[in-house]
């Protein structure tokens, strides 16, 4: 795509962490640019999550750095990296099971982030048109009043993606989107994540090879916990090493 | 997890309940009880100051603190120490060897009085005592294990252990304290004696008041964004803080604010009582205050204070005519609470006045008044899909993982 | 202590390290069982006292029953009333699992109030059963004397043997967690139930035996008890605090965590009860811990995992 491109908005290098010996990510590399959609593929144990574990800084590395927006992550706390930019989607739905959809995706609006600000915060009407904005996109204005708890799994899935985007961050990242999702529900994914990565970067990490190659502009294989390969979805496909990982296993 | 905010404002947590307690409290209690018994129900009010710190905390919070017996007993100490000093003037304690120290110093050979006791002849600085340093106290230990995302479980065993030490720390420094006995003897007010009928009476609708007024307050800060927040917190802790929330810091400021609102009772206490003592600090009192609130329902204000009253009442009645049966009978309410309320009091009200009123509604349907609730209109039906999520639920537990955090207890 | 010279110093100082080694011997015995039930499954026993005071009550009918009936028998009988004790508390301890922890486990601190429950019933039954007042077994005659190890350090037998007993169970519950099939399926179970499950092991039987076998454990811990102290209904809740901040400074899930732990806090209580009185000491004892706890809340031994 826009390879062109000079400047990285998440540079992350030589990043590396051990669990009791085990290099769960070993020396990677990987620059993301913006308005870039990346997808990380790998087989189980590759070290994709813990990888975005390691950008939003809830695990810390052992060695490397990442820098976003010129600025390092290593050393910042969880809910500083987040309010430097960057989003983070768990594997499973996580939500607020007991809030309703609304109260679910105003307490993701970034004002009132202190326990002061908590106490004293108002739902004024740019807070309302953000949220009702939000929910159109994510197709759940029909369910502002329900329960969270009670939404379909796909629906918990675009919520938490909503919530993420009332954030308004420069760096989304997914862990594994449309898992649990019906096919109709992954084409509307699909969609919906080419409209928000405009303007951001957004990394998602799939395994649905029919899903990636809908919405990936460039796609970085992982294996035990290095970058094996990296580039376009045909040119990954089509890498020997690629297919030997994926069908030596 | 029947809870919505829907509820907050109808349900055992709403003002409509907020107010029936009031009525309850300031009138029907006084014209019911004579002066004996409205006495034993102030001091079970302050111990309900205890539960309702402990349903932010714990209800909501998801945080369980077994050493609240420790701010309550901060508070009252304070108290106890300006009482006492006022109680043991020169003149009414000139047969000691050291006239003007309180009594218990004396017969521990203490000659002058230790300097962390001068300021408390100042009422003004006793009441700051009484809110500050339970707060600074529990900032300490909030700000020590929050930061490192201790919970649960370990949190709870360390503020045992704190109830603990501060129980032996009491004892043990008899001469500083009064030991075992606690501080006895306490009269007068500013020359306001507090022994008598009149005083009595008026304590108990001042606690009583204090007690609404607090609950009044509480009540307003979980109905704002940081009670949602809190809930927020309790089931998904991650989420928050990748929300941008320092989660610590509000875990902090719940944990400062229930020993705060647990301290002024403690207070209270020990003007309604005329004493103070290690007895209500420890490990025991500390977690029969849980059981209050578990028992008034954890999520709700108005439940945890009849918690505190009934439990109460029951020991009373049953240590005076059977005191073997009431540790069985405690121990089996902690046990069915947990295992078959827990939700306590509020749980059963919220279950059986749901069900009333769809009983009403139903007889108003059928009388062709009021259309069919349309609940189920916007339910979806549940999609296939569901089924996928245990798979991801079972990998996403890691067991290790199970006792560091601190879960939601439901 | 003014007069007295250095060697003096060291025999005292000796002895109080040996009391120490009994405190420690105690308090580790009382750990592993918690260390089983909450280090390996996560379960909060507040009741975990009382299955002591059990095996410290069953000693005692023991010891009642042989001196009634058999007294030829006295001098033998604490070994059968280790292994009764044993028996008992484990006997108990299976049917609390069946009744009422296996309800509990996805609800930690629910499971601290419903167990602090059962050791309010427990502590009433044993004072209607026994008494109120405190109770001690008849210590066969070869457990009461003492070694002279010099001219100045006196050890006394019922330390060595509680020692002996402690090395043992220790060793017993390292190679049953570590080397035996049994041991496998409970780490598995605690790892991954579900997936446990999926392969056959019966999860819920192997919960049932763990806890179990912490409790017995626990009874075998109050058979030691009888010989440094005597029994009372309550004896076994003043020790629970302690035992639990043995596990959790030991570091959950950690034997070796644990045996160091109960070392370090029973040495550092006895010698510090020297130098100071008693409340004092378990004071700076606490506080200590606790501090360090809170600078270190995954204690002295850690395994590193991915959170």
């Amino acid at each position: 795509m826009n390879a062109a491109r000079k400047e990285f908005a998440l540079t992350v290098e030589d990043l590396s962490v051990s669990f009791d010996g085990f290099k769960a990510v070993d020396g990677v590399n990987l620059y993301v640019e913006r308005d870039e959609l990346r997808v990380i593929i790998g087989p189980n144990g590759a070290g994709k999550t813990t990888l975005l574990d390691l950008i939003c800084g809830k695990t810390k590395a052992s060695q490397g750095t990442i820098k976003f927006k010129e600025r390092e992550l290593t050393k910042m706390a969880e809910y500083e990296v987040v309010r430097s930019g960057v989003g983070r989607k768990f594997q499973t739905p996580s939500i607020y099971e007991n809030l309703t959809v609304y109260e679910n995706l105003e307490v993701s609006f970034p004002r009132g982030r202190s326990v002061f600000g908590c106490l004293a915060f108002k739902r004024t009407p740019d807070v309302t048109e953000r949220v009702n904005a939000i929910a159109e996109t994510i197709n759940l204005q029909d369910h502002l009043q329900r329960e969270a708890g009670a939404l379909s799994h796909g629906q918990k899935q675009w919520l938490e993606i909503g919530m993420l985007l009332m954030q308004e961050p420069e760096l989304l990242m997914l862990d594994e989107p449309v898992a649990g999702m019906s096919v109709k529900e992954r084409e509307q994914t699909a969609e919906l994540l080419q409209r928000i990565c405009k303007g951001r970067s957004v990394i998602v990490i799939e395994h649905d090879m029919q899903f990636v190659k809908n919405i990936a502009h460039r796609v970085t294989v992982l294996h035990q916990g290095k970058v094996l390969c990296e580039g376009s979805i045909d040119k990954v496909q089509s890498d020997p090493k690629v297919i030997e990982v994926y069908l030596g296993h | 997890m029947t809870f919505s905010l829907k509820k907050f404002f109808s349900g055992s947590n709403g003002w409509v309940s907020i107010a029936l307690l009031a009525v309850v409290i300031l009138v029907v209690f006084p014209l019911a009880f004579d002066l004996f018994r409205l006495n034993l129900t102030g001091k079970y009010l302050t111990y309900a100051f205890v539960a309702i710190g402990l349903v932010t905390l714990w209800g909501y919070g998801g945080v369980l603190s077994l050493g609240q017996g420790v701010f309550f007993g901060l508070g009252g100490y304070a108290m106890a120490m300006f009482l006492k000093l006022e109680a043991s003037d020169p003149e009414s304690t000139k047969i000691q060897s050291t006239p003007g120290i309180p009594d218990f110093m004396d017969w521990n050979q203490i000659t002058a009085l230790p300097w962390f006791w001068e300021p408390f002849h100042s009422f003004t600085f006793t009441l700051l005592a009484i809110l500050v340093v339970p707060a600074l106290f529990a900032y300490f230990i909030g700000a020590a294990m929050f930061k490192r995302r201790v919970g649960g479980v370990y949190f709870a065993i360390i503020t045992q252990a704190i109830a603990l030490i501060l129980t032996i720390l009491i004892i043990g420094q008899q001469g500083y304290t009064g030991g075992a006995n606690g501080m006895t003897d306490l009269k007068t007010l500013h020359g306001w004696d507090i022994r008598t009928d009149s005083a009595k009476y008026i304590l108990y609708f001042l606690t009583g008041a204090i007690l609404i007024g607090v609950i009044a307050g509480l009540r307003w800060m979980l109905a704002t964004k940081f009670g949602r927040l809190l809930l927020a917190m309790r089931d998904r802790e991650d989420r928050v803080r990748f929300s941008g929330y320092d989660v610590a810091n509000f875990k902090i400021f719940m944990f400062c604010i229930a020993a705060i609102v647990s301290a002024i009772g403690g207070a209270l206490f020990t003007l309604q009582v005329g004493f103070m003592s290690p007895s209500f600090v420890g490990i025991v009192p500390s977690i029969e205050m849980v059981i209050f609130t578990a028992v008034g329902g954890r999520m709700s204000l108005v439940g945890a204070v009849y918690g505190a009253l009934l439990v109460n009442a029951g020991k009373t009645l049953f240590s005076e005519s059977f005191p073997e049966l009431w540790l069985l009978l405690m121990g089996g309410l902690f046990i069915a609470v947990v295992m078959f309320f827990p939700n306590g009091l509020a749980g059963l009200y919220e279950k059986h006045s749901a069900k009333l009123k769809m009983l009403l509604q139903s007889l108003l349907a059928r009388r062709g008044q009021v259309a069919p609730a349309p609940v189920s209109a916007t339910v979806t039906p549940l999609e296939p899909e569901k089924i996928v999520i245990p798979k991801a639920r079972a990998r996403s537990s890691k067991g290790k993982k199970r006792v560091l955090t601190s879960e939601g207890s439901r | 202590m003014d007069g007295s010279s250095m060697s003096e110093m060291g025999s005292i100082l000796a002895m109080q390290g040996f009391a120490g080694i009994s405190l420690f011997s105690v308090l580790l015995l009382m750990a592993l069982g918690l260390a089983i039930i909450f280090g390996q499954m996560g379960v909060i026993n507040m009741a975990h006292g009382e299955f002591m005071a059990i095996g410290a009550y069953t000693t005692y009918l023991c010891s009642h029953l042989v001196e009634t009936y058999m007294p030829g028998f006295q001098s033998y009988y604490f070994f059968f009333a280790v292994a009764a004790a044993f028996g008992v508390a484990f006997g108990f301890g299976y049917l609390v699992e069946l009744g009422l922890i296996r309800f509990l486990y996805k609800r930690p601190l629910d499971t601290l109030l419903a167990t602090w429950g059962l050791s309010l019933i427990l502590q009433q039954v044993l004072r209607s059963t026994f008494g109120a007042r405190e109770v001690s077994p008849v210590m066969p005659e070869w457990l009461l004397g003492s070694m002279h190890v010099t001219e100045t350090i006196e050890i006394p037998i019922n330390g060595l043997m509680v020692m002996g007993l402690t090395v043992f169970v220790t060793l017993g519950v390292f190679l049953l967690l570590h080397r035996s099939r049994w041991g496998l399926r409970v780490r598995a179970t605690v790892q991954n139930r579900a997936m446990s499950g999926a392969v056959g092991i019966n999860t819920g039987r192997v919960d049932r035996v763990t806890f179990a076998l912490g409790c017995g454990i626990a009874g075998i811990a109050g058979a030691a008890f009888t010989t440094i102290a005597s029994t009372g209904p309550t004896s076994g809740s003043l020790y629970i605090v302690d035992t639990f901040l043995v596990v959790v400074f030991g570091g959950a899930g950690s034997l070796l965590g644990t045996v160091a732990s109960a070392f370090s806090i029973g040495e550092t209580q006895s010698i510090l009860e020297f130098f100071l009185n008693g409340s004092m000491a378990k004071v700076i004892t606490l506080l200590a811990i606790v501090g360090i706890l809170m600078m270190r809340p995954e204690g002295l031994v850690v395994s590193k995992v991915r959170r």
